[in-house]
């Protein structure tokens, strides 16, 4: 018996799941019987909630305004990331020039951003853009400059014998030879992105995920606020799932041949 | 005749090092003939062949195709690499990796260049491997698509960098075999560089022997022997057991007189 439970263990993820629900009726147990105070509402009252705001639409309003913000800010990173990404690591002068200047501004968090961009781009959607924008650029531009710098000199050779130009060079071996580096950057900086939109909007916004549950705390409704957590948490697991997925597709053959799979 | 293809007084110093790679060597390829280059490890083998194929361009001296000055790589010519695992791209199928060699020739529709590139898959055995990936193939199944890719561009030379060192003998006898009914058919000029003798006298017409670093040319020597070869019926002829005996005399001369020097 503790044998097969053992194996189970070790083969299933279902403990994981049993874990979660279990931890779900500890807080209700503990809410219901144990901490009776409004801010530690049982799950029943949350779940409740969060029904609420999502048969309204006020959740979806919220959350596709935080989607649309992350991602146009997100994939202006991407596109200037690997763009710039791709010319720094395949022009040693290009690297002579920015690295140093990259590696100053690297290390500052992106929400330091925030209050140069109200003042230059003021309080608005513009704002938040270009604060996702920056936040989410260095793990891209590093990342792809880092694997355009890496690809083996062998597989340039290999695409001069063949009497490939630069354009083809980049097309058919450079940007896939980096793509692996290339997606680590894009898969932090999608978390990165996210973060960033939840709090330029509890800052300064009217919209929202991180506007809504920033003003359900400030308004004592409790539940809102945790079923605005709740949401967040579903939906940063499905972008990352998604994620996951397209990057499988996309370099399969580096998953498969690196044993990653 | 031996204007084809000529390294002239080609020298390669590193910069970076100062190290001397190569020192004034000289030797000319006919047109269809097939010549290994060997010499102690070190020697400066492929880098000599690289600059052959204009991929890195030498210190002084020049190398000729037909008399004009190579600089760059040429589509007469193609380089294969001794790393088919990195040159074999690993994120195209088979087919893709063959049809790149053809893919940006103008005047030539896409089917009719993924009909070219099947056959010359058909040629090195490929055939109904066209749609897997290379991590999927062994390596010297990876070598052959590499090949493939070579003459699907239709080149004049092939420039081997000990294509086959990295395999096990028995795929290793299999290829050779293969490149030399390649060579027959398709009449190529082959220039291939190994370390290892045996290989070099059973493939080739001539055998350019280097000396140790920095690498010179110390013998030239002919290869009577009659094609098609056999593994082994031409390894045990009494003129290829000779042939072996002084090459391998010589290039034990050539590793001994380089350390004595460097003591």
């Amino acid at each position: 018996m503790i044998a097969r439970i053992t194996r189970w263990l070790a083969t299933s993820r279902g403990s994981g799941v049993i874990l979660i629900v279990l931890l779900l009726g500890l807080w209700q147990f503990s809410a219901l019987y144990i901490m009776d105070t409004p801010t530690w509402p049982p799950v029943t009252r949350i779940l409740a909630a969060w029904y609420d705001n999502i048969a309204d639409g006020t959740l979806l309003r919220h959350l596709l305004a935080t989607f649309w913000r992350q991602m146009l800010g997100y994939f202006l990173a991407v596109a200037l990331g690997i763009g710039l990404g791709v010319a720094i690591g395949y022009y040693r002068i290009l690297y002579n020039l920015l690295e140093p200047l990259i590696e100053i501004f690297r290390p500052i968090p992106g929400p330091a951003y925030l209050p140069v961009l109200v003042l230059f781009v003021g309080i608005g959607h513009e704002m938040k853009v270009v604060l996702i924008m920056v936040a989410s650029l260095f793990p891209i531009l590093l990342n792809t400059y880092g694997g355009v710098r890496s690809i083996d000199p062998v597989q340039l050779d290999t695409a001069r014998t063949l009497g490939l130009t630069t354009w083809q060079t980049l097309r058919e071996v450079v940007l896939p030879a980096a793509s692996p580096q290339i997606l680590t950057g894009m898969r932090i900086s999608l978390a990165i992105s996210l973060i960033l939109a939840i709090l330029s909007e509890m800052i300064v916004s009217n919209d929202g995920l991180g506007y809504f549950t920033l003003l359900a705390e400030r308004t004592f409704k409790v539940p809102d606020m945790y079923a605005g957590i709740f949401t967040l948490a579903l939906f940063g697991y499905l972008l990352n799932r998604l994620f996951l997925i397209g990057e499988s597709r996309l370099i399969r053959w580096h998953q498969e041949s690196s044993g990653r799979r | 005749m031996a204007d084809f293809l000529s390294v002239e007084r080609l020298s390669k110093e590193f910069s970076a090092h100062g190290r001397i790679a190569c020192k004034d060597i000289s030797f000319a390829v006919g047109q269809k003939e097939f010549v290994a280059l060997v010499g102690p490890s070190g020697c400066g083998k492929s880098t000599l062949l690289h600059i052959t194929a204009g991929l890195s361009t030498p210190t002084s001296g020049a190398v000729r195709l037909r008399g004009e000055r190579v600089t760059a790589p040429r589509p007469e010519m193609m380089y294969v690499f001794q790393q088919y695992t990195k040159s074999i791209f690993p994120w195209k199928t088979v087919l893709d990796n063959v049809c790149l060699g053809i893919k940006y020739r103008a005047r030539r529709s896409r089917s009719e260049k993924e009909t070219a590139a099947r056959a010359q898959l058909e040629a090195v055995g490929l055939a109904a491997y066209a749609h897997y990936y290379p991590y999927q193939l062994s390596g010297g199944m990876q070598q052959r698509v590499a090949i493939a890719r070579a003459l699907v561009r239709r080149p004049e030379i092939l420039l081997m960098d000990e294509p086959f060192s990295a395999l096990d003998a028995m795929m290793r006898v299999e290829l050779q075999d293969l490149l030399l009914a390649l060579w027959q058919e398709l009449g190529l000029t082959i220039v291939f560089v190994t370390h290892d003798l045996d290989e070099a006298l059973y493939l080739a017409q001539r055998v350019v022997l280097l000396s140790a670093s920095p690498g010179s040319v110390a013998e030239v020597l002919e290869v009577p022997l009659p094609y098609p070869r056999h593994q082994v019926e031409t390894r045990r002829q009494s003129i290829y057991l000779e042939l072996r005996a002084h090459l391998y005399r010589r290039l034990v001369q050539q590793v001994m007189g380089a350390r004595s020097e460097a003591a």
